[in-house]
């Protein structure tokens, strides 16, 4: 566990800190991350993804709960991803990172403002649309295809 | 995922946790019966995790490692590890009984994943041949379950082309893989539904399915009661986002060989 921690902590400190914004809070999602990790091994299936993109994501989905205070919505074990690269090294996770960087970069305001809300703020898309004051289709499509788009930057 | 467009941008807020309510229950009702839905959910959640791993910052304080060292320190891990035997030798052998075992095992390693759940709890030494033995069985099992692979049905000459269906099921593993040929197009908004009509009790819903332009399809590995005993499988036409129950006559229909 303390080799698994001192490869991925800080990718998941990372993450929670981005959501919560508070370093007490982030200390808490990361520690209650490993500890899953630890207690459910199985719960990660390194057949679909590297297990740094698993950590993020489940790391991001609690730390979501977190921000919004609800039980969590997601098990850890049906959290499955498809995402080919291994990121174990922190030169290819930064590697990843600046790409994903630069195509959220190259996006419209509108469709990256609605991507980094629904992600790191938690907010669903009748929030986004209230919040914006753009139709709730509108809405799901800037999402879609900002997703879509930061796929395509992968695929290229 | 052309066949399900309508979800598409469903499934982009599904990945991230911002869809709710009835729409969410909409969602999760049809990805129990879509197997390509339930694929392009994986998809985008690796999407958001390329977004997760754009977050940068600080490192986590030295009280963090040593705070969680000591809470696993003092939790027992109960850690859940299958074995299962794989010798290199059982795929050699020709015809649809290695097609299916190879299938079956297969699917099964897409549900279980057995050896890789070792990854963490031991080597990754082990990982890395289980990947191999994974890729090895994905290409075997390319040719008959990808949609752009070619299928052709042979059958006696001057018989015109039949609907054909292939049901291999796997109670133990509970595993299904159920190939198609020949179907007939489909009116809009409606699919094919597999059942599975168990030797007790009402047909259970295996999967929805639409035919490609060439009249093939396949279903890997559908949500399904565990250690279900199988009478027969049969398939009726359902509206596109599948039925619970059979609403329509059965189409086709096979027992047990």
């Amino acid at each position: 566990m303390a080799e698994l921690y001192d490869r991925y902590s800080s990718v998941v400190y990372a993450v929670a800190l981005r959501v919560l914004g508070d370093t007490g809070a982030a200390e808490d999602v990361l520690q209650e991350v490993f500890l899953q990790l630890w207690r459910n091994p199985s719960a990660f299936d390194a057949a679909r993804g590297s297990l740094a993109s698993w950590l993020a994501v489940v790391t991001r989905n609690r730390a979501i709960d977190s921000l919004r205070k609800r039980r969590p919505e997601t098990d850890i074990e049906d959290v499955v991803l498809s995402v080919a690269p291994d990121l174990a090294a922190e030169a290819d996770r930064a590697r990843v990172a600046e790409k994903v960087r630069g195509a959220l970069g190259g996006m419209a305001a509108a469709q990256r403002s609605a991507l980094e809300m629904a992600y790191w703020q938690g907010m669903s898309h009748s929030e986004i649309a209230e919040k914006t004051g753009e139709p709730l289709g509108t809405v799901k499509t800037r999402i879609r295809a900002g997703l879509m788009a930061l796929r395509k930057a992968f695929q290229t | 995922m052309t066949e399900h467009e309508q979800y598409a941008e469903d499934l982009a807020l599904y990945a991230m946790d911002a869809l709710r309510g009835e729409e969410r229950a909409r969602l999760d009702q049809h990805l129990a019966t879509c197997a390509a839905c339930r694929l392009e959910l994986e998809q985008l959640r690796g999407d958001t995790a390329l977004l997760a791993l754009s977050a940068a910052g600080p490192r986590p304080p030295q009280r963090a490692r040593q705070r969680l060292l000591e809470a696993v320190a003092r939790e027992p891990r109960v850690s859940v590890l299958e074995q299962t035997s794989t010798g290199r030798g059982w795929w050699g052998w020709l015809g649809w009984v290695a097609t299916a075992a190879v299938l079956i095992l297969a699917a099964s390693f897409w549900r279980e994943n057995v050896t890789l759940k070792e990854t963490l709890a031991s080597a990754s030494s082990q990982a890395a041949e289980s990947k191999r033995q994974l890729e090895e069985l994905r290409q075997i099992a390319a040719p008959i379950i990808e949609p752009e692979a070619q299928r052709v049905t042979l059958v006696a000459a001057r018989t015109p082309p039949q609907p054909q269906g292939k049901a291999f099921y796997l109670r133990k593993r509970n595993s299904l893989v159920f190939l198609a040929n020949n179907m007939p197009a489909l009116p809009p908004r409606k699919a094919y539904e597999l059942w599975l009509i168990p030797t007790s009790g009402n047909p259970i819903p295996a999967g929805v399915f639409k035919p490609d332009a060439h009249g093939s399809a396949t279903v890997v590995n559908p949500p399904l009661p565990p250690g279900t005993e199988v009478k027969a499988f049969a398939i009726t036409v359902e509206n596109e986002a599948g039925s619970p129950a059979p609403t329509s006559p059965i189409l086709m229909m096979g027992a047990g060989e």
